[in-house]
């Protein structure tokens, strides 16, 4: 059921390929302008990239969020999803699954971008994309369940992340941490400890809001 | 169905009241019974209504989490209006916590704000339930509302301690916590009542925020008028 439902997300993500691509040219764009904040001076960028990628990551998952049960709420489709025979728990996992590629992919998408802008560069590409995902799973879980609530209120673009920027702060503090120092260069090897933070933060959101989802979606 | 919480009418005013009277004595001898402290002079004469603000805040904010577990597994709406009640005295206490804190730090360490854990959490623990009270006001459905905030609660409790840890390895400098045996007993009396006094205060407060939620939701959940009565 896992598979069925994870299959019918990429899926659909497949073909509004168009909406990720306009979410990329926001977090391109959003990277743009946070250099603005800062000025021409290249050795700051530099310092602030890792924090300027995750603000623009952070800025375009809620739109990525905000539009993931759009589908599922047109011709009341959810009632039709959850009255097959299976666990409200697969259809959560399988949208936070998808969910959560669709945002590592962005992420290294973004990573270009920010390397060109803000000339930081790095060797270690594979650990940034390790990050990346960790952090990314960390916006997914929660954003997924805030998602399933927020998309049947009116304002969801406000509400959602109104919920979710506050409980992120610790994957995205560990996130930013872990990345700049990647980018940075990391003397002291404290990059492992950020990771290990950020995969149990992972663990703790994927588990707690997968047993809570049943709650949100049951009439 | 729900409980108006009206078996002791007077009972939260009586509470209020004895709130008011341990506060107002609390805060006289830490005003001016109690000496100046050493280090930090009169400034830190705000700690008799910080510290017991902290440790209420908290408190109020763990009620809340209770009554979204309890709801959750009971479905009695007396527990949706008490984790209503809960969350927003909640929200208030946490705001004069970093009001106090902001007056406190600026004398002392020459800034309003500082990225110290307990700062910082109580900041996102603010904003979190913040969150919450919007996401209440969006909701029409009582049972979807009552439903979604438990569940809202539930995230954002398990949230404090990993957001402390993290900001903690983050950066810090905030003072470790006084407790009485740290502190000397001129000290710990105007601490105390303060203490009992936004106690019961609060108490007060939920108890009648708590009854002004269960009567609306009784208006929210009465069946229609049948149509011959109207006429």
């Amino acid at each position: 059921m896992l598979t069925a439902a994870l299959r019918k997300e990429l899926l659909l993500q497949w073909r509004s390929r168009a909406q990720f691509m306009a979410v990329f040219v926001f977090g391109a764009a959003a990277l743009l302008l946070f250099s603005f904040a800062v000025g021409p001076v290249a050795e700051l960028l530099r310092q602030f990239s890792a924090g300027f990628l995750w603000l623009g990551l952070l800025l375009s998952s809620t739109l990525t969020l905000a539009e993931s049960f759009h589908a599922e709420m047109e011709n009341r489709a959810m009632e039709g999803l959850l009255l097959l025979p299976s666990n409200p728990r697969a259809l959560y996992y399988g949208k936070a699954i998808a969910n959560w590629l669709q945002l590592t992919l962005l992420g290294i998408a973004l990573i270009p971008v920010m390397v060109v802008l803000y000339d930081a560069g790095t060797t270690r590409v594979p650990m940034l994309i390790l990050v990346i995902a960790l952090g990314t799973a960390g916006l997914s879980a929660p954003g997924t369940l805030y998602a399933a609530m927020t998309a049947q209120v009116t304002s969801k673009q406000t509400l959602l992340p109104l919920l979710l920027f506050p409980l992120i702060v610790p994957a995205l503090l560990a996130s930013v941490k872990a990345t700049s120092l990647i980018i940075l260069g990391d003397p002291m090897n404290q990059v492992r400890s950020w990771i290990v933070l950020l995969a149990s933060f992972d663990a703790i959101y994927w588990s707690l809001c997968g047993l809570l989802f049943g709650n949100v979606v049951e009439e | 169905m729900y409980d108006d919480n009206n078996r002791f009418p007077r009972l939260p005013w009586i509470i209020l009241g004895l709130g008011i009277v341990f506060l107002a004595i609390g805060s006289y001898i830490g005003l001016f019974v109690a000496p100046p402290e050493a280090l930090m002079g009169q400034v830190q004469r705000i700690m008799y209504v910080h510290v017991p603000t902290a440790w209420n805040a908290l408190l109020a904010m763990t009620f809340a989490f209770v009554c979204a577990v309890i709801f959750l597994f009971k479905s009695d709406w007396k527990w949706d209006a008490r984790m209503e009640a809960a969350i927003e005295v909640g929200v208030v206490l946490a705001f004069l916590l970093c009001c106090q804190g902001a007056i406190w730090a600026k004398p002392t360490w020459g800034v309003w704000w500082d990225w110290d854990p307990r700062l910082t959490t109580t900041a996102v623990l603010l904003f979190a339930f913040l969150g919450i009270l919007a996401l209440r006001k969006f909701v029409d459905d009582p049972a979807r509302r009552a439903i979604w905030s438990a569940v809202a609660t539930i995230i954002a409790y398990v949230d404090v301690p990993i957001v402390y840890y993290s900001v903690r390895w983050w950066n810090s400098l905030h003072q470790l916590q006084s407790s009485p045996s740290t502190v000397s007993r001129q000290f710990w009396l105007p601490l105390r009542m303060n203490a009992f006094g936004i106690l019961f205060l609060m108490t007060a407060f939920i108890m009648l925020r708590a009854r002004v939620a269960s009567m609306r939701l009784k208006h929210e959940l009465a069946p229609p008028p049948v149509l011959g009565e109207m006429a």
